[in-house]
């Protein structure tokens, strides 16, 4: 799996032959599938990127009969890092597939590499980019327009009127913000109060002090991680008793860890993956995600699962079924491999995986729909599926 | 906005300002004694937060692990640089600084995590292992460098900064903690609610500070500190062992820090580098006191608390842009009003 070059040094003459094939054949043999992933193990984003790391031990040695070789690299959470990173893989290790960055700023850096040399992008990250320029980029994670509208939708159900904001002042909060503009008047409800925080902020008071003054039926937290805890901490402090919903950035174990009785009740947009063995018989995502849930809290112990891992395991599922369509016209490592890789990855139907059924076409490089995402609530401690 | 809403952010404002002049104050008290823009101030911050937490979770905190290693680093490199050290004497004295302290430390919390002993003795076994880290950090990066410039002792910190914010990743993960609320109490003042927290913050800054005046007052070495900071060669020259001045400095630094991280944690969520944040916005107040001034850099400590709690209820997108552009004025101020004098170099 991830390369061991050679320890056992038995004479000389042998570890210089060795280097001299090593010379002549840079990266890999010929067949092998080499498949770069880049993912924050470092930086503000490292408690997306190293699930994502850690998923990669648990890749297949080979796929469709080909070796499997997987490059793994840190881009630091910094998109010029993610983009040298990427550019190396390309160049030096000649990979046929680019997975990452789980970071949405590095993700996009990616995608830019990706587009100008002609290799296959499965992104762990939601990324927007502008129509034509994700030819080569496709997503593993849900998109954010889809979330927001099983959000909204429950928030419908539930007779929500007005609506306050609370999200991150970055591209994650901007996504959530601008789905909830645009869908307001269409779903009848009025968004009165968008508050925005860093990550690192030690304190949210003033902005909850503002929601509350706006007296929002209901509050959306856009952010992700331990830090969407915080305002959802600070309203319940302050009295805040309407519901309050978060998205799937915010579904971790962790998330439950830091906010304690305060996130007790919170309503969460997530993939599948989180209740794995809560979903229905039957559903087309179940098997998958309780094999990925089992195999990934064997290695790391109870509730470490993620849906940042989770997209990047997924990543290799997809990879199950377009590598041997692709095999068929060409060999790992070439041009034609990776042309007809993308390919398959337009034409091949019903790819199941851990968070959702993959349909990509030509027009939509996202591929999930309503199969791909769950309503959670936290009870006792624990994800407990809405029906 | 009423006055209630005005109450609730002056306290959020009062309280997060009390940080800030804590370590607004460690800040001046480094550069006054040592000339290093101490930018690791923060991380002591994270530190002091993250290794109660890993107390309080029953996890062995490895901060321990790291104060051994530093002080036998601190140890050899003493020993290698300095022939005057390498006397029995001296030997000795150093192997019980050095090496028996974080050892004592690193088996007082050996014994004391699975017991879970509480806050009464995790805070003091916290802030001790980090008060060590200081001195040791100085003696084996700073001390030296002594002589060489402020820009060249301000890069070290720099490196020292990026080391930490490393370490502390691979040390205690990628996510944030919280700790258990020291009181949970909360009072009705009129018509706020103070929370129990919020009056333990103010509490120990405000002891904190009366302490330290009466240390720089009216010990000896408080003395010798102040004579260091005024002039260096000058203490010098009256037999003020300037590098001991130097590692009290970090020491109270590295202290001050910690008992910084050990106050908010509680309140917020802390990360591995939630700390170079926290540290910058003491270190905007330090310069509007002109990294001399303790109480010009406290009083303005609590005036950035109060415009970061005001701008976070007006214009939060903007929070951070009009804290740090508080700096920009005042440095306008300060060099139209200062005649210039060439740097050192």
């Amino acid at each position: 799996m991830t390369e061991i070059r050679s320890t056992a040094c038995r004479g000389l003459r042998r570890v210089l032959l060795a280097a001299g094939v090593a010379a002549a054949l840079p990266g890999a043999a010929l067949a092998d599938v080499t498949v770069g992933l880049i993912v924050p193990a470092t930086g503000s984003t490292a408690a997306l990127g190293i699930p994502a790391k850690n998923t990669a031990a648990l890749f297949p040695e080979t796929i469709a009969g080909e070796k499997l070789r997987v490059i793994v690299v840190d881009d630091a959470s910094d998109p010029t890092t993610a983009t040298t990173q990427a550019r190396r893989l390309v160049t030096e290790e000649k990979v046929d597939v680019l997975l990452g960055s789980v970071m949405t700023g590095a993700a996009i850096a990616v995608a830019g590499v990706a587009r100008e040399s002609e290799v296959p992008q499965l992104s762990l990250s939601p990324i927007d980019l502008p129509a034509g320029a994700d030819k080569w980029t496709f997503r593993m994670p849900q998109n954010v327009t889809l979330m927001a509208k099983a959000v909204i939708a429950h928030m419908r159900a539930n007779n929500v009127k007005t609506v306050g904001f609370i999200g991150f002042s970055d591209a994650w909060g901007d996504f959530w913000l601008r789905d909830l503009k645009a869908l307001a008047d269409a779903s009848g409800f009025k968004l009165v109060a968008e508050e925005r925080y860093a990550r690192a902020d030690t304190s949210v008071t003033g902005q909850a002090l503002k929601l509350l003054a706006a007296r929002p039926d209901a509050i959306l937290v856009g952010a992700s991680g331990t830090a969407a805890a915080l305002p959802q901490i600070t309203l319940r402090e302050r009295g805040y008793k309407g519901p309050i919903y978060q998205t799937h950035g915010a579904v971790t174990h962790d998330f439950i860890r830091i906010g304690g009785a305060a996130v007790e009740g919170a309503i969460l947009a997530s993939g599948p993956v989180m209740v794995a063995d809560q979903l229905p018989e039957g559903h087309p995502v179940r098997a998958v995600a309780s094999d990925y849930v089992t195999k990934y809290e064997a290695k790391y112990g109870a509730n470490t699962r993620t849906q940042f891992g989770a997209h990047t395991n997924d990543a290799i599922e997809v990879l199950k079924r377009v590598v041997p369509v692709a095999l068929k016209t060409a060999k790992p490592g070439s041009k034609e491999f990776r042309a007809a890789l993308r390919d398959a990855l337009e034409n091949e139907k019903e790819i199941p995986a851990s968070q959702g059924v993959y349909n990509f076409t030509k027009d939509d490089h996202f591929g999930l729909d309503q199969r791909g995402y769950v309503l959670l609530t936290i009870e006792k401690g624990g994800w407990k599926l809405l029906k | 906005m009423d006055s209630t809403i005005v109450l609730f952010l002056a306290q959020d404002g009062v309280t997060n300002g009390a940080i800030y002049a804590l370590l607004a104050l460690s800040l001046v008290l480094v550069f006054t004694i040592t000339r290093v823009i101490f930018i690791p101030q923060g991380e002591f911050v994270a530190y002091g937060a993250l290794t109660l937490a890993a107390f309080e979770r029953g996890v062995f905190p490895m901060t321990a692990w790291f104060t051994v290693a530093l002080g036998l680093a601190a140890f050899a490199a003493d020993v290698i640089r300095d022939p005057a050290a390498r006397r029995p004497r001296r030997l000795a004295k150093a192997l019980a600084g050095d090496i028996g302290a974080p050892a004592a430390l690193l088996l007082a919390t050996w014994v004391a995590v699975p017991l879970k002993l509480g806050p009464l003795a995790e805070v003091p076994l916290t802030l001790a292992m980090l008060a060590l880290l200081g001195p040791f950090l100085y003696r084996l990066v700073f001390q030296p460098l002594a002589e060489a410039s402020v820009l060249v002792l301000l890069i070290a910190a720099v490196g020292v900064h990026l080391a930490m914010v490393g370490l502390g990743l691979l040390v205690f993960g990628a996510e944030g903690f919280r700790t258990a609320p020291l009181t949970a109490a909360m009072f009705e003042v009129g018509p706020a609610l103070v929370s129990g927290q919020s009056l333990w913050v103010l509490g120990v800054t405000g002891g904190l500070i009366a302490a330290l005046w009466a240390f720089f007052e009216h010990t000896l070495t408080g003395k010798a500190l102040r004579a260091t900071a005024v002039n260096r060669l000058g203490a010098r020259l009256v037999g003020i062992p300037t590098t001991a001045a130097g590692r009290i400095a970090f020491a109270l630094a590295a202290l001050i820090g910690a008992l910084s991280g050990v106050l908010i944690a509680p309140v917020t969520t802390v990360f591995y580098d939630t700390g170079f944040l926290t540290g910058l916005k003491g270190f905007v107040a330090a310069i509007i006191g002109g990294l001399v001034s303790y109480p010009l850099g406290a009083a303005a400590a609590i005036l950035v608390g109060l415009v970061e709690a005001f701008a976070s209820f007006w214009a939060s997108t903007f929070k951070e842009v009009i804290v740090f552009t508080i700096i920009i004025p005042v440095l306008l101020w300060r060099s139209l009003r200062s005649t210039h004098v060439e740097d050192e170099e």
